[in-house]
């Protein structure tokens, strides 16, 4: 890894806090403003910034890793490049791994193996429930004291449908400070056939629809329990206005529930569908433009705390099947911040202080992450981003990181780019290469 | 016309030239000898994913009458249920040099995605819950015969239109001719968002199939599959074919010109009496007889081109 002992980035746009300096030494921030230059040691690298946007470093709170398992599909090497690629600083890796994360022996394997590719930091999710099954709680407690330290439990893929399951698994997170993060679909509902946004398309189109009555009675039944409780609830990949306007009245209450939206929600509507490209199956489903525009005002006024991609690698065989047999899921890692620069900063509606929030305090925050999402102050860990907020590019799937290809952005044209990540003062990632590149 | 996967594809010069066709098509039915040179030397799949024994009979049929070579395939025992993709199963039998997949398939959508993935022509055979353009062409080949030009003709289609692939098809084939259409179901068997499509479409719903029966010149029944009661779609037999089925009874509402249709295969008692099925202004056995004229012009418009039909 390219080591950078020291580098003074000159004259970025501080998290749209305006211009200014920022000195790294031994991986942390050692002075921010317009005097930083002065505590620079002899040697010191310089990094001309003037036009870009600093953030700190991204963490998502929700991806597919695929190792251990479909390694055919991602692996946690391959993700974490992506994921640097794509200004991550940190990764959630979801629990629905073959065998599945509900164990400290699992979590502690998918630990190590992030810190063997070195690219950002992944933290696994723990499985609510053992196997996914949502019968019995899988060893929450256990996961949370390994070395994986797991703070964030979700069989994501699949509801905790079992309300008294649920309740449970609340009230026993509480004693470790952990969150629930709930997949919202009633299993009864949108069935085992759903495979698409349930309306005026998908009775033209003949394909099985998933209502977004079906998410919103399990997020308003789990802000419930969340009350009941007092613990932490988080909603997964919320897709529909009814589950923001849930959300916004629990948040009202002072009942502590937090939500993502992915950026595919945010951008992309169900009628992508009327192809029926595979590449568009995603869960939950893409939903009405009155949903998307909807979920981008939540997301600009905080009653949706967090951006969080789902990447979800498939391998080609997967996904070239009929679109009712086709996998669910979309890459997302490295687009993420250009389709939030290009749906959201580019149309007004958030800041780059507002991406700094979004995409990195608060899910940080969420996850109970110490070493990331701190912000860009003396003494933090130099976990940054470097952004173009100009730069416009059309993705090309042939260039990804990821081992897949079910890139939903392919051909489109997004404005604002990542130029640089940076993990505790190391450059992982420039310019779409990773530091293992020639260059 | 290379392809036919929806109704929607098709202008309704296209629709009527298929009809026409279909004519003279099926005088080839009351020949001794029923076979037509037009389409020698040519290879068929009828490539079925999905049980079907009149359609995919028909297409056959269809094919050698007009001198095609045809091969069945079926889903079961295919690499696909040995965990191929479709994409590359599809590919293989394509490699193989055949001028024309015909598909069925339990999803919706997958004949026009195996469209995009080869070269041959496709004919969409039925697909899931979408759509099955044959199907819908016969069946207004089989009212236009009873009922002449079908412009400003009322047709009722009452069932389960949720899961119909032929509903779909015919509301687009029907309201292309010109033909009135109102949809007759209970609220839990209408299309979801039916009211927004139907109505901008110009097409009514109805929940009363007693209030509707006096006004049309045609009721098309379709199958209900008994495995929806379990689903909580109505609840029980006899209160659907107390509600929805064209008994005995309901035959006296009807106008004296008026005919039925079934697309079978049919539920007699459920949503189709005896009395109805069998009643000289049923059009069952008529609808069937057309498949195969219908289907040989459809072969023809695709693969033969302009020319002569005979």
């Amino acid at each position: 890894m390219s080591r950078t002992p020291a580098l003074l980035v000159r004259g970025a746009d501080l998290a749209g806090g305006g211009a200014g300096d920022v000195l790294v030494v031994d991986g942390t921030i050692r002075a921010v403003g317009t005097d930083a230059a002065a505590d620079a040691p002899e040697g010191v690298q310089r990094l001309d910034a003037d036009g870009l946007v600093l953030l700190p470093g991204l963490v998502d709170l929700h991806t597919h890793l695929r190792e251990p398992g479909r390694e055919d599909a991602e692996t946690v090497e391959t993700g974490s490049q992506a994921a640097a690629v794509g200004g991550f600083t940190a990764v959630l890796a979801m629990a629905n791994t073959t065998p599945v994360t509900d164990t400290a022996e699992v979590a502690e394997t998918v630990l190590d193996l992030g810190r063997r590719a070195g690219y950002v930091d992944v933290h696994p999710v723990g499985a609510v429930t053992k196997g996914l099954a949502g019968q019995e709680l899988a060893e929450l407690g256990l996961m949370a004291r390994s070395r994986a330290r797991v703070r964030v439990f979700s069989d994501d893929g699949r509801c905790v449908h079992d309300a008294r399951l649920m309740r449970r698994a609340l009230e026993y997170v509480k004693g470790f400070g952990g969150v629930v993060s709930q997949h919202a679909q009633d299993p009864r509902l949108a069935d085992g056939a759903a495979c698409c946004h349930e309306g005026e398309l998908s009775g033209r189109l003949g394909l099985p629809g998933w209502p977004a009555v079906a998410e919103e009675t399990i997020v308003a039944r789990d802000v419930m329990l969340a009350r009941h409780t007092g613990s932490r609830v988080h909603v997964a990949h919320v897709s529909t206005a009814g589950s923001v306007e849930v959300v916004r009245w629990a948040k009202a209450q002072g009942i502590a529930v937090t939500a993502e939206v992915t950026p595919h929600h945010l951008m992309l509507t169900e009628a992508e569908l009327a192809g029926y490209d595979p590449t568009f199956k995603v869960n939950p489903p893409l939903r009405p433009a009155e949903d998307t525009q909807a979920l981008r005002e939540a997301l600009a006024d905080g009653t949706i705390d967090a951006v969080a991609t789902d990447h979800a690698p498939h391998v080609r065989q997967d996904k070239e099947h009929a679109f009712a047999d086709a996998a669910f899921g979309m890459l997302g890692l490295e687009t993420a911040l250009p389709v939030v620069s290009t749906v959201m900063v580019a149309e007004g509606l958030m800041s780059w202080a507002d991406v700094a929030r979004t995409m990195s305090s608060a899910p940080a925050r969420i996850a109970g992450l110490r070493d990331q999402g701190q912000g860009l102050v003396p003494g933090a860990p130099a976990n940054l981003t470097l952004v173009d907020p100009t730069r416009s590019h059309t993705v090309d799937r042939a260039l990804s990181r990821s081992l897949s290809r079910n890139n939903p952005w392919h051909g489109r044209r997004l404005t604002g780019a990542v130029h640089l990540t940076m993990l505790r003062g190391q450059v992982t990632a420039r310019e779409g290469l990773v530091w293992a590149d020639p260059s | 016309m290379k392809h036919l996967l929806s109704i929607a594809d098709l202008t309704t010069e296209e629709i009527t030239q298929i009809l026409d066709t279909a004519v003279s098509m099926h005088e080839v039915q009351d020949r001794q000898v029923k076979k037509l040179p037009t389409l020698r030397g040519r290879t068929i799949i009828n490539f079925f994913f999905e049980d079907s024994t009149r359609t995919r009979a028909s297409f056959e049929i269809a094919g050698k009458w007009m001198s095609a070579d045809t091969i069945n395939l079926t889903g079961k025992g295919t690499s696909v249920s040995k965990g191929e993709s479709l994409r590359d199963t599809v590919l293989t039998i394509d490699a193989m040099g055949v001028d024309m997949m015909i598909i069925r398939h339990p999803a919706s959508g997958a004949p026009a995605q195996i469209a995009d993935w080869t070269d041959c022509s496709i004919v969409n055979a039925g697909d899931g819950t979408h759509e099955h353009p044959s199907q819908a062409l016969l069946d207004a080949y089989t009212l236009r015969r009873a009922l002449g030009d079908l412009r400003g003709r009322h047709v009722a289609i009452v069932g389960d239109l949720t899961h119909s692939r032929v509903l779909r098809s015919n509301l687009l084939c029907l309201r292309a001719l010109g033909a009135q259409v109102t949809l007759v179901a209970p609220p839990t068997l209408m299309p979801s968002g039916v009211g927004t499509w139907a109505a901008a479409d110009g097409i009514e719903t109805s929940y009363d199939l007693d209030a509707v029966l006096p006004t049309v010149d045609a009721v098309m029944m379709l199958r209900v599959q008994r495995e929806r009661m379990s689903g909580g779609y109505f609840p029980t037999a006899r209160e659907y074919a107390v509600t929805y089925g064209l008994t005995a009874r309901r035959l006296g509402l009807l106008q004296d010109h008026a005919v039925i249709a079934h697309p079978g295969p049919m539920n007699r008692g459920l949503e189709i009496s005896a009395d109805a099925a069998d009643a000289a202004r049923s059009l069952v056995l008529d609808q069937v007889s057309a498949g195969v004229a219908v289907r040989m012009s459809i072969l023809y418009h695709l693969l033969a081109g302009e020319g002569d039909a005979q």
